[in-house]
């Protein structure tokens, strides 16, 4: 289970973002987490896969703290691809600096072969998108933060993607955290649904 | 008009120090030997079809003694340039690290550009017991300050990029995603700085020289050449400081516009 326990956070000279807040995503389960433009949705699924460290507080996966070192048990998925992938790497080496995901799993998520030998700027964001969450599911990831991932896509490529997503992490028994706006969208994905409100969690 | 005159502008400068660089790169072999030679026959004459650029105090030829002086120029530029944008690197690099270490480092940069680099510039050659390596060194560790503090800020902001913490998130070490996600960022604005670094370097070594703890007075060095011109001029021979002016401001300045052309291809 990735658990956050009692989390308090706040950026650097800025009022308190985060509360005493506690949540936990069982493997397998899909959570969703909503809340306004700037309630720290974004930085409470940063601080669950460790990119940030909690004022007090705790994040635990499956029992143990988050490793300092190898790769992380939970990845963040952010909502601009053009920003996850280094801009002056080729496709190929974007995905291979995780794993090399087999070539069926790279249909699955609908990437054509020839994408690979190119570069991110020439890919549009939809494909780009694809790349990241591929990339995300390398061997030893047991949750995925995926964060506003569909917000700029077109809805038959977002549809493609939770529903390739949705297979693999179920194959996998993989956690998954959405944050959206979308209420709807997280109602159909998910079985829970958190809302984040003035630096509080509230069961919806 | 408005937009060719900037690519003949380019064109012109390119041009102006690819020629330089050829003739400076080839000047040791033929007009090395030439800068040296005495003709106590013919000393202090003024240009002529015999004598291109005319002789100093010694009958030397001065157009050989220009060229000889400039590749010099050119090689301790070089080296300096390529010294200084190294250290430059490394601190920036160095101040990604840690938060005490980047301190550190902008403690260093503040400090040395707080300081008049003439009078660091002079004090380290001195300290050298000045030549050809005390110039090089006293330049390099003197000019990197500006480059560093530019190397970092870029540096600085490409750590904040989401790619670099997911590549930490999947595993890799810092000293890959120094060596494959800085180093690639930084280098075009590395070679950029070393271009601009470049004819900084060349003046301050011809002042070094002029100066008495540069090259040693054996060398032809341009700065050589304007002391020398120096102890003539009230005499009216004039084209023994002319010339090698003339040389080492063309030089300068082809390179530090080809510079600032190719800083603006870089970062459109």
């Amino acid at each position: 289970m990735l658990e956050a326990c009692q989390i308090d956070f706040a950026f650097t000279a800025q009022p308190p973002l985060l509360k005493s807040v506690s949540m936990g995503v069982n493997a397998g389960e899909w959570v969703g987490l909503s809340g306004d433009s700037g309630a720290g949705k974004s930085t409470l699924g940063q601080l669950l896969a460790g990119y940030y460290l909690p004022h007090s507080g705790r994040v635990v996966v499956d029992g143990e703290k988050l490793p300092s070192r190898g790769i992380k048990p939970v990845q963040w998925l952010p909502q601009s691809p053009e920003l996850a992938v280094n801009p002056r790497w080729r496709v190929s080496r974007v995905l291979n600096e995780a794993w090399m995901p087999p070539d069926a799993l790279c249909r699955a998520f609908g990437i054509k072969p020839d994408w690979l030998n190119r570069l991110p700027g020439s890919l549009s964001g939809g494909e780009l998108q694809r790349i990241c969450v591929l990339r995300a599911l390398a061997p030893g990831v047991r949750y995925l933060i995926a964060d506003e991932i569909s917000t700029m896509l077109d809805p038959i490529t977002q549809v493609e993607l939770w529903q390739a997503l949705k297979a693999e992490a179920q194959t996998r028994r993989l956690g998954v955290l959405v944050i959206s706006h979308d209420t709807a969208l997280i109602k159909r994905l998910c079985s829970r649904h958190y809302h984040l409100k003035r630096g509080q969690l509230e069961d919806c | 008009m408005r937009t060719i005159q900037p690519h003949l502008q380019a064109i012109a400068y390119a041009s102006i120090a690819a020629l330089a660089l050829l003739a400076l790169l080839s000047s040791h072999w033929w007009a090395g030997e030439l800068a040296g030679q005495m003709q106590f026959d013919a000393r202090l004459l003024p240009p002529s079809t015999a004598h291109w650029l005319g002789t100093d105090a010694l009958g030397r030829e001065l157009w050989a003694r220009t060229l000889a002086g400039l590749g010099l120029s050119f090689w301790v530029g070089c080296l300096a340039a390529l010294l200084g944008t190294a250290i430059a690197l490394s601190l920036a690099i160095l101040a990604m690290l840690s938060p005490r270490l980047d301190a550190l480092v902008q403690l260093l940069i503040d400090t040395l550009l707080s300081v008049p680099h003439l009078i660091l510039l002079l004090l380290i050659a001195f300290a050298l017991g000045g030549g050809l390596h005390a110039v090089i060194i006293a330049v390099a560790t003197t000019h990197w300050p500006s480059l560093a503090r530019v190397l970092r800020a870029e540096l600085l902001q490409l750590r904040q990029a989401p790619y670099i913490g997911i590549s930490r998130a999947l595993g890799k070490s810092q000293g890959f995603i120094v060596l494959h996600h800085f180093l690639p960022h930084a280098l075009p604005h590395c070679l950029v700085g070393a271009l601009l670094l470049f004819p900084h370097a060349i003046l301050h070594e011809a002042a070094l020289t002029f100066l008495g703890v540069g090259l040693s007075p054996s060398q032809p060095a341009i700065g050589i050449l304007l002391a020398d011109a120096m102890r003539y001029l009230s005499g009216g021979y004039w084209w023994l400081g002319v010339f090698p002016g003339l040389g080492l401001l063309l030089m300068v300045l082809s390179i530090e516009r080809t510079a600032t052309l190719l800083r603006r291809a870089l970062s459109p």
